[in-house]
């Protein structure tokens, strides 16, 4: 059916367009290749029931659901996951093992004083940290990599508190 | 040859020469101090330079006045086999004199050929002809700064030598290569994602870089004739920090797919990964000593980051750092006796150098962001990045922290420099 909408679109656009640019009056009524339709067939039996399957909202993609959030902070010089941070860690864990399909990347990040180096190092810590806290809830090590982006991708630009505290962070990537 | 002549700080008219041999230039490069020790040397105007797409003399009065060792003095047009008035150049306070022709061959390519004189010894020091296609002027001119360098200093001059550097203008980072001076700049790569922590290999045909073009920390080298890239290291976690050993057959880096940030070394080609330091805390940044024997690296195994130095086979480490609690980005001058490295003080990020020998350290510089430092190959410059307003440029000191330079661009960043190596 789309196709067949999407054609007659077309048709009535260049029939407007060729009105618009050419004197010569055309044709009126384009000829339009319409697609099959597809007449249901006559079922054999009436009796057979076709199953339909909604389809299942996967958590993840759930935008008000807890995995919308994926994101664990930092204090500052500290690399352990914080307390009040843990449900965030809690709850993707939670998914991953009941999805052991799914896989994730933790990436580290840190604020950008000092340098690039050292702070990779920096955010690997604190990309580690939340990949053991995970490994203790059960998630397999298969379905994590911890990385770090260190000082190279900050999420707040600025030269102040609030900017490196934005930073000092590791995401959840699915 | 050492001519060395005590001199007061004299401002030259240096910064009007770059202005006028650097006017297509990308890279800004602005002299903010000079050497209290000044050779007086006079170039001459080549004779037929017009010849030349860029006045021979030009580049190499503008190379020498950089250097911050020489004291340039004008000359009128000479030829290199004109007769030379010693007592006169003497008479004008110059040391040494320069002079040279340049001449259109047939086949479209320039002969450039210069002579040097010690107008005290009247005699003849040094003499160069090299034939090249156009578009090496500049190369050409170049190296006879460097032979100029070279006889009056007795260090190797490195104004031929290039630099690469990473550009980052919107969400577009690029790998750029320059000659020393900033000019004739050269894309290597360019990328939507950081690059960081490029290296040159010790023949100059190649540079090892950390690339996040694939949402993690990817340890590339790249050949810069061939384009061709390798992947050095892509083992799980981050990988990152590489630098190649003397000979250029392996590179240090610091990998965390042991679950912790450690030093490793690896084939050129990716093959014969092997684990060097074995600690708890984070060991990064390692880099070859001038014989290729041990590894500076940085460590926070005492708490901060310290410089410590391992044998290449790993081993016990030595801590080399003791000033301040935050001391990182080691490198290694080419003749093994100087540190460079970023040191933490009152909450500033300073360029440091360390006499290994002496224990003695060094500030060599007054900014507050300073990152990534980077030795000439003759070992008499360090290249780094620092801030100049909120905009991140490139600087460059001597090791004595005397000449100091700024290299800033029009627009955007510039950050993560190194020095190339001498090349054939």
């Amino acid at each position: 059916m789309s196709n067949f909408k999407s054609l007659a679109f077309i048709a009535a656009a260049a029939t407007l367009l060729s009105a618009c640019s050419t004197p010569v009056k055309l044709a009126e009524t384009p000829v339009v290749e319409r697609a099959p339709e597809k007449a249901a067939p006559a079922p054999a039996d009436n009796r057979q029931v076709q199953p339909v399957t909604t389809a299942s909202v996967d958590p993840l993609d759930d935008p008000k659901g807890v995995l919308a959030n994926r994101s664990v902070y930092f204090d500052f010089d500290k690399y352990a996951v914080r307390e009040s941070e843990t449900a965030v860690v809690q709850n993707h864990a939670a998914y991953l093992t009941k999805n052991t399909s799914r896989k994730i990347l933790i990436q580290g990040n840190t604020d950008d004083r000092g340098g690039a180096e050292y702070n990779l190092a920096l955010g690997q810590k604190r990309a580690e940290a939340v990949r053991k806290s995970m490994a203790a809830l059960g998630v397999s090590e298969g379905q994590m990599e911890a990385v770090s982006l260190g000082k190279e991708k900050p999420k707040a630009q600025g030269n102040n508190e609030a900017a490196w505290a934005e930073n000092r962070r590791a995401d959840i990537v699915y | 040859m050492m001519i060395m002549k005590k001199m007061s700080y004299v401002v030259l008219c240096a910064g009007l020469m770059l202005g006028a041999t650097g006017a297509q230039a990308q890279l800004r490069v602005e002299i903010t101090g000079i050497g209290s020790n000044q050779i007086p040397v006079a170039i001459a105007n080549f004779a037929n330079e017009s010849a030349a797409p860029q006045a021979i003399s030009g580049i190499i009065k503008a190379d020498l006045a950089r250097s911050g060792v020489f004291k340039i003095i004008d000359g009128a047009e000479m030829s290199e086999t004109a007769p030379v008035s010693y007592d006169q150049w003497k008479s004008r306070g110059a040391d040494a004199l320069a002079a040279g022709s340049v001449q259109a061959l047939a086949d479209g390519r320039l002969d450039v050929r210069y002579k040097l004189f010690d107008t005290i010894k009247s005699t003849q020091l040094s003499s160069m002809n090299n034939a090249a296609a156009p578009q090496f002027n500049r190369l050409l001119a170049h190296k006879i700064a460097d032979d100029i360098y070279e006889k009056l200093t007795g260090t190797k001059g490195a104004f031929s030598t290039r630099i690469a550097y990473v550009t980052q203008s919107g969400r577009e980072y690029r790998l750029e290569v320059a000659d020393a001076d900033g000019e004739g700049i050269q894309v290597a790569l360019r990328s939507n994602e950081p690059i960081i922590s490029p290296s040159w290999s010790p023949d100059g045909t190649k540079v090892a870089y950390v690339s996040f073009e694939k949402k993690k920390p990817i340890v590339y080298v790249q050949n810069l004739v061939t384009r061709q890239r390798t992947i050095v290291s892509n083992e799980k976690g981050s990988n990152s920090a590489p630098s190649w050993s003397p000979d250029g057959t392996r590179l240090a880096v610091a990998l965390s797919r042991d679950g912790h940030t450690q030093v490793y070394t690896v084939n050129a080609d990716g093959s014969g990964l092997r684990r060097v330091s074995n600690s708890s805390g984070i060991d990064t940044e390692p880099q070859f000593s001038a014989d290729g024997q041990s590894i500076y690296f940085t460590s926070d195994r005492s708490g901060g980051p310290q410089i410590y130095r391992m044998s290449v086979s790993g081993g016990d480490a030595k801590r080399v750092t003791f000033g301040g609690s935050y001391n990182i980005s080691p490198r290694i001058a080419s003749d093994g006796k100087t540190l460079a490295y970023i040191s933490r003080r009152d909450g500033n990020f300073q360029l440091y150098a360390l006499d290994l020998a002496s224990g003695q350290e060094l500030r060599l510089s007054d900014t507050a962001n300073d990152e990534s430092p980077s030795f000439s190959p003759n070992g008499k410059y360090i290249m780094y990045a620092t801030e100049s307003g909120r905009r991140k440029s490139l600087a460059v000191v001597s090791v004595d922290g005397r000449v100091k330079q700024r290299l800033t661009t029009q627009a955007g960043n510039i950050k993560e420099p190194t020095w190339g190596p001498f090349m054939k």
